[in-house]
């Protein structure tokens, strides 16, 4: 059974557009991640999984069930931290998290001082006075303490400086490990290689490709980097060959299509270096960008 | 219900309901310790309101008021006391759930595992005793100061009963359109002004309907469905009006359910 099901789902707010015809599935124990630039609609889809807003047409099921329908039930099991993350100022840190906690059947007592002394979270103070990073310190208490079985992560490490920010990712790693799924939307290409599985990539409200990272990678471009004394970068000039540029002393380019057809190409000159590889996600990203 | 939002919230308006019960006690005491003074002059005051234009004293609930018995000076306070309550109750109905979405606590709110109805029911019923906190006040303040300083006049208490009791409906009126009215609109970004102009809107539309004898104005202003000086001279309700209140206190209730329950919730930026 798949964790989440999006089928069609439509968003419009009035006649501007939030997302059009999205439809993929997570499934259970899988970290999902969800990448496109500022706009394209990943705070729109996370928003509708939770119904804060409600879709224009299409459906969306959660562990099986109808996320609108069963929506205040399904989210006993789901913890969400937002990418800005916005609190009662004038309460104690405290204070918000027991509030927070007070929502959920079970008692979070334990997991909530776990939590916080795991991201040094100072909890007697106000919210008021917490610097922006802090504040998502608290979005990530309260996202975890309930041990939800599944985790909307929006742009969750903007604010967070290095080190929390692999305290993070090793919590979120840890959490994945007891069988969470995790959805983990960033337009940050470095941390969904680091830590996802799958991706859907999203641009301008449809998503334009779903596939696992390593696949993402391979069955792509190939970055491919060539130095020769005498080079003719015109000889490069075929099919399949991306982004064909002179660097010092060689010439770099993206190549997709037979493996073969480029390395006989190579072979044919007197090298004094090559690299071939993989290209980053960004990389990829730019690619669908463009 | 939820108790844990309905304590979060009474919680969070303690410190307003707390101001706002002490200006309104203040404004009981300091008035009506004036009345003394007036009674002894009675009839030099009753002869100089006379003389004032009747278009003035209507807007002021003045007309056909004897400001030398006790009922007929306190329904004079009372029409302040009202138009405090009224600020107030506009107030928490415009802030009731667009104070969440202007500081952005919403979301926090909306991802726990709890429907809207069951949100916006107990934040109404934590606004509602928050103002009924303030209610009580009034009550107590009412009867004290009457009987500090009535100066061995003699008064109605039964027509007393009935000025207080209309405060119930008149506040749930403010309470219940200033959140229907908060839902209407896209976004409140600043409450105050909206309470301001929904309770003096409501006044003045009162004031003018006086001087005017407009029927057709009268008839959607809780000041006019609640005019002390209507309760006083009468010694009881005009029933008709009364209705008017509540029946656009209930559609306004139905209309916020419809509304915060299909709400989409504005995101951040």
């Amino acid at each position: 059974m798949s964790v989440i099901e999006v089928n069609k789902l439509t968003k419009y707010y009035g006649k501007a557009r939030g997302i059009i015809d999205v439809s993929f599935k997570v499934e259970e124990g899988e970290i999902f991640g969800f990448i496109g630039p500022n706009g394209a609609g990943k705070s729109t889809t996370i928003r509708l999984l939770l119904s804060l807003i409600y879709p224009t047409s299409g459906s969306a099921t959660l562990f099986g069930r109808d996320a609108i329908k069963y929506g205040p039930e399904l989210r006993q099991d789901i913890g969400y931290l937002p990418s800005e993350v916005f609190y009662y100022e004038r309460m104690k840190v405290i204070d918000l998290l027991k509030y927070s906690a007070s929502f959920y059947k079970k008692d979070c007592t334990r997991r909530m001082h776990e939590l916080a002394e795991l991201m040094e979270l100072d909890m007697n103070r106000r919210i008021e006075d917490l610097s922006y990073g802090n504040k998502k310190k608290v979005g990530i208490v309260q996202g975890l303490l309930h041990r939800p079985k599944l985790l909307f992560l929006d742009e969750p490490t903007s604010g967070l400086d290095p080190l929390m920010q692999r305290k993070f990712f090793h919590l979120i790693r840890e959490e994945n490990a007891r069988g969470v799924t995790v959805f983990f939307s960033s337009h940050i290409l470095g941390e969904v290689q680091r830590l996802c599985d799958r991706v859907g990539i999203i641009k301008e409200g449809r998503i334009i490709e779903i596939s696992d990272i390593r696949s993402l990678q391979q069955n792509n471009y190939k970055k491919i980097h060539i130095a020769a004394k005498s080079l003719d970068v015109s000889s490069f000039d075929i099919a399949g060959v991306n982004k064909l540029e002179r660097t010092n002393g060689g010439v770099r380019f993206f190549y997709k299509g037979n493996i073969n057809t480029i390395m006989r190409k190579i072979s044919e000159i007197d090298l004094s270096d090559v690299t071939i590889e993989e290209p980053t996600l960004e990389e990829i990203f730019m690619h669908y960008y463009e | 219900m939820s108790t844990n939002i309905y304590l979060h919230e009474f919680r969070t308006r303690l410190q307003s309901v707390i101001i706002w019960s002490l200006a309104v006690m203040a404004i009981i005491f300091v008035y009506f310790s004036l009345f003394p003074s007036f009674a002894d002059q009675a009839a030099l005051l009753n002869k100089m309101i006379a003389n004032f234009p009747p278009d003035f004293l209507a807007a002021f609930g003045m007309n056909g008021v004897d400001m030398s018995t006790v009922m007929g000076f306190f329904s004079f306070v009372f029409l302040f006391v009202q138009i405090c309550l009224a600020i107030q109750a506009a107030n928490y109905g415009f802030g009731l759930v667009s104070i969440e979405e202007s500081e952005l606590t919403v979301d926090f709110l909306l991802s726990k595992p709890v429907t809207r109805a069951h949100i916006l029911t107990s934040k109404l019923l934590a606004a509602f005793t928050s103002l009924t906190i303030t209610n009580i006040v009034v009550w107590i303040s009412s009867f004290v100061v009457i009987s500090l300083f009535r100066s061995g006049r003699e008064y109605e208490v039964r027509t007393l009963v009935l000025l207080l009791a209309s405060i119930v409906i008149f506040q749930l009126f403010f309470l219940t359109v200033g959140v229907v009215v908060s839902l209407l609109v896209k976004r409140v970004r600043n409450v105050t002004p909206y309470a301001m102009a929904l309770a003096f809107g409501s006044y003045v539309l009162s004031a003018f309907s006086a001087m005017l004898g407009d029927t057709l104005l009268e008839k959607i202003t809780p000041f006019k469905h609640f005019d002390p000086n209507y309760i006083i001279r009468n010694g009881a309700y005009d029933r008709p009006l009364v209705a008017i209140s509540i029946v656009i206190i209930v559609v306004s209730l139905l209309g916020s359910y419809w509304l915060y329950t299909r709400r989409d919730i504005p995101a951040v930026a």
